[in-house]
């Protein structure tokens, strides 16, 4: 039981993932992601200093509220101090994650958060907070959480796709038909802040950064047709976690890194397989 | 104990410890400053961020090959990865249509999950050396020892040796690799130099403040000399002090804090010197951009206001009811009242019972904004082709803008025209 409850839960995480990643990718802010995933430290910190427990409620609300917060960092930065994009993301983040330490080094002595579980994240212990559903079946905490986040994700960008997806490809379009440009940014803001936050507690900010940025990756490397991109990074993410869950278990090896590993080999899989077929009709074409 | 007595106990040779970690982090952020100013300027920021995570590998390996902790075997393992990483990103980004930031994104994570992986591999084989090996991820700052700031110092030197001889090469690359190539220089020779260096440097520099905060190390003290100076010598020598103050400051802070970790109380007064340059910067900061942008709004509202009496009063009459004024231009009777004493105060206006008395000063004043504004409109008719209709928009916001000089040169090219394309007289 303790397998399916692990895969199941990086495959929730990697749908999500991979859902909010191929728009991310398409709007060049992958990095942006990245630096959600680890601004969001201060934020447990302070739900668990006022909560008192590591209890999942809470956290959510305070790391949503600092994932939201490093992001209206990073505006103001670029916006308003003209400072260029990529220094933007990096000074916020950093100092976002270097005040959660220092907070947590003060005060949370005894509390179950370090940056060691921020980096790696605890899959492999997933199984020991159940939750039960119907009947003798539950089902692990996280992935309840996770799976109820993935409901939403998907109900969301289904009701807000047309408005996505031309922000998305065709923003200055979307400006001069009067397209709330804004604020589709920051409903997908949203949806990644609180994508990062469900999914990194229980599988390491790492994890999450490799699932944002590698399915989505590698779906748009053998599509066109941004719909089919969706359907394939999200099962491009599950086949990852299936092979890396494995490999992990046989190798006695931590599940993140392994899933990560994993992702990296089929990235290159793809990437060696286009760039043959590139030359292949460049052969053709000649 | 009062924080100054901290200071002095700190700074006396009997603490030797603290003082040796406080010169070796001030040494550290020295060189990262340095050599991050270039990747800042190549707008490559979190390229230190692919980097720092792509070490692990690279150490783990070096770690299995060897079974043994020894410093050099972990930044052999260490530089090697890094590199790696780093042509990685580049080939990846030459060779497929994605973008950079899905690019680094990936790599950082992909090379830190093999890292993971590995670490774990080694940790579970149960190799009683493994132990020092998290340092590599989360930094040890405060157990430096003399040898680490012998290497810290090395590297410090190496940096400003080399960006002192290809300062040049470094900064054309910066800024225009285009125009390197162009040159003659040898751009890919440049590039690889200031790859090694930035590997090197993040490699020593993740084992002080650990894999996440390293970028930082990097970025931040370039990002707030940037907003001090134009001059690229100076911002090495800014972003150098900020990373050397902050170095020393952050160990000093997290000692008088009592086990305070010290690799994020770097970073924190790194971020605060940035702040301070991105807010008070002399010509770039926040609020040097806010006041010219609020001395250029009262200028246009002045002139605009000044041009309306001077119309309203036909181009010649001197005295004008100040209701006449709000009523015809539809000013909001406060607002104008503000304009109107800032003009009394300049003496081009005086203001006596409810009607406004242009004096001599005021009128030229009023006659040079619309002069130029009438000489740009004869400009635009005549080199732009445009109509008459089409022109007064543009004057209406140039009008503010024009120097003297430019007026000069405009009257010349015009050949000192009389009236405009809408038959107005020019006022000289």
């Amino acid at each position: 039981m303790n397998d399916f409850y692990v895969i199941f839960t990086a495959c929730l995480v990697a749908i999500n993932c991979s859902l909010m990643g191929s728009f991310l990718v398409m709007r060049r802010m992958v990095m942006i992601g990245d630096a959600i995933s680890h601004a969001v430290l201060p934020g447990i910190f302070i739900a668990y200093y006022f909560s008192g427990s590591t209890a999942s409620f809470p956290m959510l609300i305070g790391a949503a509220g600092s994932g939201i917060l490093a992001t209206l960092m990073i505006e103001w930065f670029t916006k308003k101090a003209k400072l260029q994009s990529d220094a933007s993301i990096g000074i916020s983040y950093t100092l976002l994650f270097a005040l959660g330490i220092i907070l947590i080094s003060k005060y949370g002595a005894n509390a179950d958060l370090d940056q060691q579980c921020v980096l790696y994240g605890e899959i492999e212990y997933v199984s020991l907070w159940l939750q039960p559903i119907i009947g003798g079946f539950s089902l692990p905490r996280q992935a309840v959480i996770l799976l109820v986040v993935c409901v939403v994700l998907v109900s969301a960008v289904a009701w807000g796709y047309k408005g996505l997806f031309i922000t998305t490809f065709d923003p200055n379009f979307a400006l001069s038909t009067g397209v709330a440009v804004s604020f589709w940014h920051y409903f997908l803001m949203g949806g990644v802040s609180l994508t990062t936050v469900v999914s990194f507690e229980s599988v390491g900010a790492i994890l999450v950064i490799a699932f944002l940025s590698g399915p989505p990756a590698i779906a748009y490397l053998l599509t066109e047709d941004f719909k089919k991109m969706l359907f394939l990074s999200a099962a491009i993410g599950i086949v990852c976690s299936f092979i890396g869950y494995y490999f992990a278990k046989a190798m006695d090896v931590s599940v993140a890194g392994a899933i990560s590993a994993v992702i990296g080999i089929l990235f290159a899989l793809a990437f060696i397989f286009t760039k043959l077929r590139k030359s292949k009709v460049d052969v053709i074409s000649a | 104990m009062s924080f100054w007595e901290h200071i002095t106990t700190f700074f006396s040779a009997e603490n030797y410890t603290l003082f040796v970690v406080s010169i070796g982090s001030g040494v550290l952020c020295l060189a990262a400053g340095v050599v991050g100013t270039f990747t800042y300027l190549r707008k490559r920021a979190l390229i230190g961020d692919v980097i720092s995570h792509s070490v692990l590998p690279g150490v783990a390996i070096a770690f299995m090959l060897s079974g043994v902790k020894n410093p050099f075997y972990f930044l052999t393992g260490a530089i090697i990865s890094g590199l790696i990483s780093i042509w990685v990103v580049d080939y990846v980004q030459s060779n497929s249509k994605l973008k950079p930031d899905t690019i680094l994104a990936l790599t950082l994570s992909v090379f830190f999950g093999i890292g993971i992986v590995l670490l774990t591999k080694i940790q579970h084989s149960g190799n009683a050396a493994q132990s020092g090996l998290d340092s590599f991820l989360f930094g040890k700052a405060a157990s430096m020892g003399m040898l680490d700031i012998q290497v810290f110092s090395a590297i410090a030197i190496l940096n400003v040796i080399c960006v002192s001889i290809f300062l040049r090469g470094f900064s054309t690359i910066s800024f225009d690799e285009h125009y390197a190539k162009s040159i003659g220089l040898n751009v890919s020779l440049i590039k690889s130099l200031l790859a090694i260096l930035t590997v090197v440097t993040v490699a020593i520099g993740v084992q002080a403040v650990g894999v996440v905060l390293m970028a930082a190390l990097l970025i931040t003290p370039a990002a707030g000399a940037r907003f001090l100076t134009n001059s690229i010598q100076l911002m090495l020598i800014y972003a150098g002090s900020f990373g050397f103050l902050s170095g020393i400051t952050g160990v000093v802070i997290s000692y008088t804090g009592n086990g305070m970790p010290t690799g994020p109380w770097i970073v924190v007064v790194l971020s605060v010197f940035a702040l301070v340059g991105i807010l008070f910067g002399k010509r770039k900061g926040v609020f040097a951009r806010m006041r010219i942008r609020q001395s250029n709004h009262i200028k246009i509202n002045n002139e605009n206001v000044l041009k309306d009496i001077y119309k309203l009063g036909n181009e010649g009459q001197n005295s004008l009811p100040l209701a006449e004024l709000i009523e015809k231009e539809k000013y909001s009777p406060v607002k104008v009242r503000t304009v109107l004493n800032r003009l009394e105060k300049k003496d081009l206006i005086d203001l006596v019972r409810g009607f406004i008395i242009l004096n001599e000063k005021g009128k030229l004043a009023a006659q040079e904004v619309i002069r130029k504004h009438r000489l740009w409109e004869i400009y635009l008719t005549k080199f732009f082709q445009l109509d008459a209709d089409h022109i007064h928009d543009d004057a209406e916001g140039i009008e503010h803008i024009i120097t003297p000089e430019i007026e000069k040169e405009l009257i010349k090219l015009l050949d000192r025209p009389e009236v405009d394309p809408h038959k107005s007289k020019i006022p000289y």
